[in-house]
């Protein structure tokens, strides 16, 4: 299933050389030389319109880069076949929108889609799955509700839900948890980072809040204005100088004896 | 609602349907008993004369006359139906249908034009030329929506709709501008926008069918892409779904089917609209079960509103006018209803 590994090295999932993007005219990214690896779970951070988003979708397959290149375990990410890709990449969008009051059970069945053939129907397996993935997230008793009748925290549960059943082998998050409450947020990371402890499913996670990021990523990339501040893993790069040079603020890193992880305190800088 | 239950609603439809077809040929200026259509029809199927006790101009009456006629308008409104439920799949949209990209209109400018150049004596048969016009008016309205909508190469659902109401807006006004041109003879264009399926002959039926039953075909196939697309361009890519090449795909087959119908029967607002709006909330929006579905019910509709309009009615009132003036209200109780019911979305 794999790509043959070559000289490569095995680790790395995604490799980025010198790579430029920008919409139309407006340049978004910048000479981003990066390589994102096996076994961690990835944050991507910075300042709106930073490019976290455009670096996912660029992750994804879902823009093209302007110039430079990107590969995905060794081979051009423009090669794979866009159905492959589906089988191996999942995407948890910021706003899951749903036109149509299609079923939660029918959203999360088309995570099967890139494993089906056209005409298949659903397995024993298949349908189990769907449950599994039901009863993980938490939405098995809304499974013959529309879609559109829930809330944004459900809607959002039920994104997750079509991802776990999409078996992928990395789940890419676009600020998945920006809408839910800190229980739900809490929940949902916990579920995922379950799945990347003991399924090894792969996470690269766009994130708003540092304090979530740093109790659920082990490696952060720090982006402003389309360029690569700062990377590394979490322990070592999310520190007062960082969040200052990216954010623009004053901030207090501390290590919490009550969350077993770092926690940050921010302000303004003092004005003269 | 999962494609079993498709399949045992296709069986008692398709019934309805035949029995539909048989009790609309028996009615009519004369009277032909049930069991005599039948008989008649395999008559004819099978190319032997007549049965005795067969009154002969009963069975020209239905194979030839009432026949064609009540086939065309199964077929249209199977057309419409499923081209509407196409156009509101891919614009995202509950309210749209041919209209809303301007294709009907463009299929309407066509007919039109023909209409207008055959007054200032252009010497071409009626008959050939109006429904070869009104296609091509549908299909190039598609072509400079597209133009228009391409700017965004991603053929956005908004794009397509803004470029959609811009070309229908202009062709409109094309069709005001012709109606003006054509003078006296204005009740010529104004009778075939008001659509008709007293004109429908068994080569419309031979024409009908295949792309009827193809298209589709086709649209089934792409099914399960087109519910993804309900949640989504950015989620329905990263689930491996071209959503562009679909879109394209999906659009012309759908203005194909749009566009064969109108050339038959001139313009017949609101089964496309409404057939699979209503269906939505009856089986669910899987466009797996609605596709189907709302051939046949697309197809019912109209088989029941011409036989109205051709039996019922003591005056034949046009059949685009009909649809609208019992489609209209209903859709209005429908809205009413569903704010009732305390959903605002649709």
């Amino acid at each position: 299933m794999a790509a043959p590994f070559s000289e490569r090295n095995p680790d790395i999932l995604w490799s980025l050389t010198k790579a430029h993007f920008s919409y139309n005219d407006t340049p978004v990214l910048h000479d981003i030389t990066l390589d994102l690896r096996h076994g961690r779970c990835t944050g991507i951070l910075g300042p709106n319109g930073s490019g976290k988003t455009t670096l996912l979708d660029l992750l994804a397959g879902l823009q093209t880069l302007r110039s430079g290149t990107i590969e995905f375990q060794g081979r051009p990410l423009v090669s794979w076949p866009k159905k492959h890709l589906a089988r191996l990449l999942a995407l948890v969008p910021q706003d899951f929108m749903v036109r149509f009051g299609f079923s939660v059970r029918e959203v999360v069945e088309m995570g099967l889609h890139p494993h089906l053939h056209r005409f298949a129907t659903l397995s024993r397996s298949d349908r189990d799955l769907i449950d599994q993935a039901l009863i993980a997230t938490g939405i098995a008793a809304l499974a013959d509700r529309p879609v559109t009748q829930l809330s944004g925290g459900e809607k959002q549960r039920v994104a997750v839900a079509r991802a776990l059943a999409q078996r992928p082998m990395v789940l890419l998050l676009d600020e998945a948890t920006s809408n839910l409450d800190i229980h739900h947020s809490l929940e949902l990371l916990r579920l995922i980072r379950d799945r990347f402890e003991q399924q090894m499913m792969q996470v690269v996670a766009v994130m708003h809040d540092l304090n979530l990021a740093a109790s659920f990523c082990d490696h952060l990339i720090f982006l402003k204005e389309g360029r690569v501040v700062c990377q590394g893993p979490t322990e070592e790069v999310l520190t007062p100088a960082t969040i200052s040079a990216v954010y623009g603020v004053e901030a207090e890193v501390t290590a919490s004896a009550f969350t077993n992880c770092r926690q940050v305190s921010f302000r303004l800088p003092v004005s003269h | 609602m999962n494609r079993r239950t498709a399949s045992v609603w296709v069986l008692p439809l398709s019934a309805v349907l035949v029995f539909g077809v048989a009790l609309s040929a028996t009615l009519g200026y004369l009277d032909v008993s049930i069991p005599d259509v039948f008989t008649i029809l395999f008559a004819k199927l099978r190319g032997q004369g007549m049965p005795t006790g067969i009154d002969p101009v009963a069975a020209t009456v239905v194979a030839d006359v009432r026949m064609p006629r009540i086939l065309a308008a199964v077929l249209v409104g199977g057309l419409l139906g499923v081209s509407g439920a196409v156009f509101q799949a891919i614009l995202l949209n509950p309210l749209a249908d041919s209209y809303t990209l301007g294709i009907s209109t463009g299929a309407a400018f066509g007919a039109s034009l023909v209409i207008v150049l055959q007054i200032f004596g252009l010497a071409l048969p009626p008959g050939v030329t109006i429904p070869i016009f009104a296609f091509g008016g549908g299909i190039g309205t598609l072509a400079v929506v597209l133009f228009l909508a391409a700017g965004d190469r991603r053929l956005s659902s908004t794009s397509l709709i803004l470029a959609g109401v811009i070309v229908a807006a202009i062709l409109s006004a094309a069709i005001g501008f012709l109606k003006f041109l054509a003078d006296e003879h204005v009740g010529l264009i104004i009778f075939w926008l008001m659509g008709s399926l007293a004109g429908a002959s068994w080569a419309n039926i031979l024409l009908l069918t295949p792309v009827a039953l193809l298209g589709t075909l086709v649209i089934v196939f792409y099914s399960r892409d087109l519910n993804i697309m309900a949640t989504g361009d950015r989620a329905a890519t990263s689930l491996g779904v071209n959503t562009v090449r679909l879109r394209l795909v999906l659009l012309a087959v759908a203005t194909l089917m749009t566009a064969l119908a109108v050339s038959v029967s001139g313009i017949i607002g609101f089964v496309g609209l409404i057939v699979p709006h209503m269906l939505r909330h009856l089986s669910g929006p899987d466009n797996r079960t609605l596709i189907p579905l709302s051939f046949f019910t697309g197809g019912l509709l109209l088989l029941v509103a011409d036989t109205l309009t051709r039996a019922v009615l003591p005056v034949e009132v046009p059949i685009g006018v009909l649809t609208a003036l019992l489609g209209g209200p209903f859709f209005c109780f429908l809205f009413k209803k569903r704010q009732r019911d305390g959903s605002t979305v649709f």
